[in-house]
C-alpha cells in the first residue's frame, strides 16, 4: 500500500508573526519556516504505518515555492521514501492544492492519503475535504486513531461529547488531529541519508492544473488589543455589568 | 565549510528543537541529582549526537569544523553538561583515533563511538603536569606485545563513564619533551587500571571527572595510536587545536542562551513602573554583551572555515577560545547583574550557567595559556 503525505512550509510555530504595515499579509521575510505541525504528525503516522509492515511506501508531496524543498528533505529525514515537489511561486489557495493533489494521486495511485487538518499559517482546514470530493474517496477528518485492515481504514476521531469511529473504504483521505501520535525527531544520520533519496519536480502545468487564485485578500490585521479587566465589587453587580453593559445575558 | 546548506538546516532545526524540548526541562532535574537521567542519554545516542564529527564510513556524520560549530551554537542552549558527555566521543576522546589511529583502531573503536556504545576519554592532565603537559611522568614501558602503563591521570572527563581512554604517556624516559611522549588506547576493566572518586565540582553536574590510576597496567602494543611511539603530544594537539574551537563554539551556544534569558527577564520584570529593559543602565549590558556574542560568533566561524581549508588554525584557534570563554564570562556575569536578586537564586537557572561557564576559561588550555600560544606563534612568525 502506498500512502502520499501532502505537507505545507508555514512559518515556524515559535515564530511570533507580524502583519505588514500595509495590511496585504504577514511578513514572512527572514522568519523561521517548518513544516506544518498537523502534517508532521501525518508523516509520522504514515512512516509507523510503513514499519508495521501495514504500508510499503511513503511518498511526501509539497505544494510551492522552491524553499518546500527543505520540507520534503525533513519528511524523507523522518521516514518518507520519496518526495514530489509540485513547485510554483503563485499564490495558493486551499481548492488549488486540493486540484495539484488529486493530480499527484491520479498519477500515484494511493490507497490512502494523509493530510494535516489544517495549516496553522491560514488555518483553512479545506484542503484534505476538497481533496476527497475532487477524487469522490470518502474522508475521515481529525483523526486521534487510524487502522487499517481488508482495505479499510478504522478512524477514531474526537468529537463534542465523546468519540467517533468511523470505517472508510479505501482509497480514502485521512486528517491528522493533534492527539494522532506524537512525531519523531528525525535522527541525525537519517537527515544525512534523505539527501540521497529521489525527489522529483513538477509544475502545475504538467499537471494540468489552474492555480490562479478564486478568493481574494481585502485586508490583514493584528487582533484587536485585549483591554484591562474590570473589578466587581459583588455578584449583583457582576449580573448588572454582564447584561447592561457587556449585553451578554 | 558547509556542504550542503539544505540538509544542514534540517540538521540544525532538528537539535535545536530536541534541546528546548528535551533538554532545557530537564536542566534543573540534572542539576538536582548529578546525573542526565537514562532516558535522555538513549535519545542522545538515538539522535545521533555521539558522531557527529566521526568520518561517514565509520557510520558518523562526519561534520565539517564549520558545520559542527554551528551545531555546537545549538547544544550551547542548554545546560553544557549534556554536551560534555558526548563531546569526548567527537573531540578529544575519540578524534586522536580519527586524526593518527591505525586503520584497524579506526575500524574497531568508530563505529562503537559513533552509536554511544563506548563513551571516550582523553587522559592528558596529570597531579604535576597541567598547563605543561608535555611534562607528563605517565610512563609505559614496552614489555613483549604489551606496553605496562604507569602513572595517574587527573580531571579526566567523562571518566566514570568511559569505555576507553586515550592516554598519553612517556615511552622514552631519555626524552623529557613532547618527543618521547605516546598515546595509547586503554579500554576499560584492563587490568591495573582504576578510577578515584568523582570530582566534587563547582558546576556542570551531571557530567563528572576523576583520576584515572595506571598500576602495571598491561596495554596490548596494538593498541599504540598510529602504531609509533612518540607521535603522542603531536596527536594530543592536534586534537586540541579542534578542542578549542569546541570550546569557543559552546562559549557562544551558552552565552547565548544566557542572553536570551536575560533579555526576556529584563522585557518582563518591571521597576519604577516600566519595565527594567527600558533603562538605559540595562540596556548597556544588553548591548555589550551582544557585540562581544556577535565578535566570538564570528571568530569562532572564521577559524573553523580555516581549519577545514586545511589551514594551522593554532593561533586562530587559541584567539577564539581565549575570546570566547571570556566573553561568556562577562556575558553570565551581566545576566546574573541584570536578573538583581532573583540571578542569585537557583530556581532562576542563570547563577547555575554563571558557574557552569566559569570552567570554559580553564580547560583544553586556560586563557593564559592561550595568550601564551598565541604570542609565541606571533613572535615565532616574526623571527622566521
Amino acid at each position: 500500500m502506498k500512502i502520499l503525505v501532502p505537507v505545507k512550509r508555514v512559518v515556524d510555530y515559535n515564530v511570533k508573526v507580524r502583519v505588514k504595515a500595509d495590511g496585504s499579509g504577514v511578513d514572512i521575510a527572514n522568519v523561521k519556516m517548518s513544516m506544518n505541525p498537523f502534517d508532521e504528525i501525518g508523516v509520522e503516522e504514515a512512516v509507523r504505518l510503513k514499519e508495521a509492515g501495514v504500508a510499503t511506501e511513503v511518498v511526501a508531496v509539497s505544494c510551492g515555492l522552491a524553499a518546500s524543498q527543505e520540507t520534503l528533505r525533513a519528511a524523507m529525514a523522518m521516514g518518507a521514501d520519496r518526495g514530489i515537489l509540485v513547485e510554483t511561486d503563485a499564490e495558493l489557495q486551499p481548492l488549488a492544492v486540493a486540484k495539484l493533489l488529486k493530480a499527484v494521486c491520479d498519477k500515484e495511485q494511493p490507497q490512502l492519503v494523509i493530510c494535516g487538518k489544517q495549516a496553522i499559517d491560514d488555518d483553512a482546514n479545506q484542503t484534505g475535504q476538497m481533496l476527497a470530493a475532487l477524487a469522490g474517496w470518502p474522508q475521515a477528518t481529525f483523526a486521534s486513531k487510524v487502522s487499517i485492515a481488508d482495505g479499510k481504514a478504522s478512524v477514531m476521531r474526537e468529537i463534542d461529547g465523546g468519540v467517533e469511529t468511523l470505517s472508510v473504504t479505501l482509497p480514502a483521505v485521512v486528517t491528522t488531529d493533534l492527539r494522532l501520535n506524537e512525531p519523531r525527531y528525525a535522527t541525525l544520520p537519517n537527515i544525512m541519508k534523505a539527501k540521497k533519496k529521489p525527489l522529483e519536480t513538477v509544475k502545475p502545468a504538467d499537471l494540468g492544473v489552474d492555480v490562479a487564485p478564486r478568493l481574494a485578500t481585502l485586508k490583514v490585521s493584528e487582533p484587536a488589543q485585549r483591554k484591562a479587566g474590570e473589578m466587581v465589587a459583588d455578584v449583583a453587580q457582576l449580573v448588572d455589568k454582564l447584561k447592561n453593559v457587556a449585553k451578554v445575558i | 565549510m558547509i556542504r550542503d546548506q539544505e540538509t544542514l538546516n534540517i540538521l540544525l532545526d532538528t537539535i535545536s528543537r530536541f534541546v528546548r524540548e528535551r533538554l532545557v526541562p530537564a536542566e534543573n532535574i540534572v542539576a538536582e541529582t548529578d546525573r542526565i537521567p537514562d532516558d535522555i542519554v538513549a535519545e542522545m545516542k538515538e539522535l545521533g549526537l555521539f558522531g557527529l564529527s566521526i568520518p561517514e564510513e565509520h557510520g558518523g556524520m562526519g561534520l565539517t569544523m564549520e558545520e559542527e560549530v554551528l551545531a555546537t551554537f545549538e547544544i550551547g542552549h542548554t545546560s553544557p553538561c549534556f554536551r560534555s558527555l558526548f563531546a569526548t566521543n567527537n573531540g578529544i576522546g575519540g578524534q586522536g583515533i580519527v586524526i593518527d589511529g591505525t586503520p584497524e583502531q579506526k575500524a574497531h573503536y568508530l563505529p562503537k563511538l559513533v552509536t554511544g556504545e563506548y563513551i571516550g576519554s582523553f587522559a592528558l592532565t596529570e597531579p604535576d603536569s597541567g598547563s605543561d603537559a608535555a611534562s607528563l611522568r605517565t610512563t609505559a614501558v614496552r614489555d613483549g606485545d604489551f606496553y605496562v602503563l604507569n602513572g595517574t591521570k587527573r580531571y579526566i572527563t567523562n571518566a566514570p563513564e568511559a569505555s576507553i581512554f586515550t592516554v598519553m604517556a612517556r615511552t622514552d624516559p631519555a626524552q623529557k619533551g613532547a618527543g618521547g611522549i605516546s598515546a595509547f588506547i586503554v579500554e576499560r576493566g584492563t587490568p591495573g587500571l582504576s578510577l578515584g572518586n568523582p570530582d566534587e565540582k563547582m558546576g556542570h553536574k551531571g557530567s563528572h571527572t576523576c583520576d584515572v590510576i595506571f598500576e602495571n597496567c598491561r596495554v596490548p602494543a596494538a593498541n599504540l595510536i598510529g602504531g609509533r611511539e612518540g607521535i603522542g603530544f603531536k596527536t594530543a594537539m592536534k586534537v586540541l587545536d579542534k578542542g578549542r574551537i569546541a570550546i569557543a563554539a559552546i562559549s557562544v551556544g551558552v552565552a547565548e542562551r544566557m542572553l536570551e534569558d536575560a533579555l526576556r527577564y529584563a522585557c518582563e520584570r518591571k521597576q519604577f513602573g516600566k519595565p527594567i529593559a527600558e533603562f538605559q543602565l540595562i540596556q548597556a549590558m544588553l548591548a555589550d554583551s551582544k557585540a562581544e556574542l556577535y565578535a566570538a560568533r564570528c571568530m569562532v566561524l572564521d577559524a573553523a572555515r580555516r581549519r577545514d581549508q586545511g589551514l594551522d588554525v593554532g593561533t586562530e584557534a587559541s584567539c577564539a577560545k581565549m575570546f570566547a570563554s571570556e566573553m561568556c564570562g562577562r556575558v553570565a556575569d551581566r545576566a546574573v547583574q541584570i536578573f538583581g536578586g532573583a540571578g542569585y537564586l537557583s530556581e532562576y537557572g542563570i547563577e547555575r550557567f554563571y558557574r557552569d561557564v566559569r570552567l570554559f576559561r580553564l580547560f583544553e588550555g586556560t586563557t593564559q595559556i592561550q595568550q601564551l600560544v598565541i604570542a609565541r606563534n606571533m613572535i615565532r612568525a616574526h623571527n622566521g
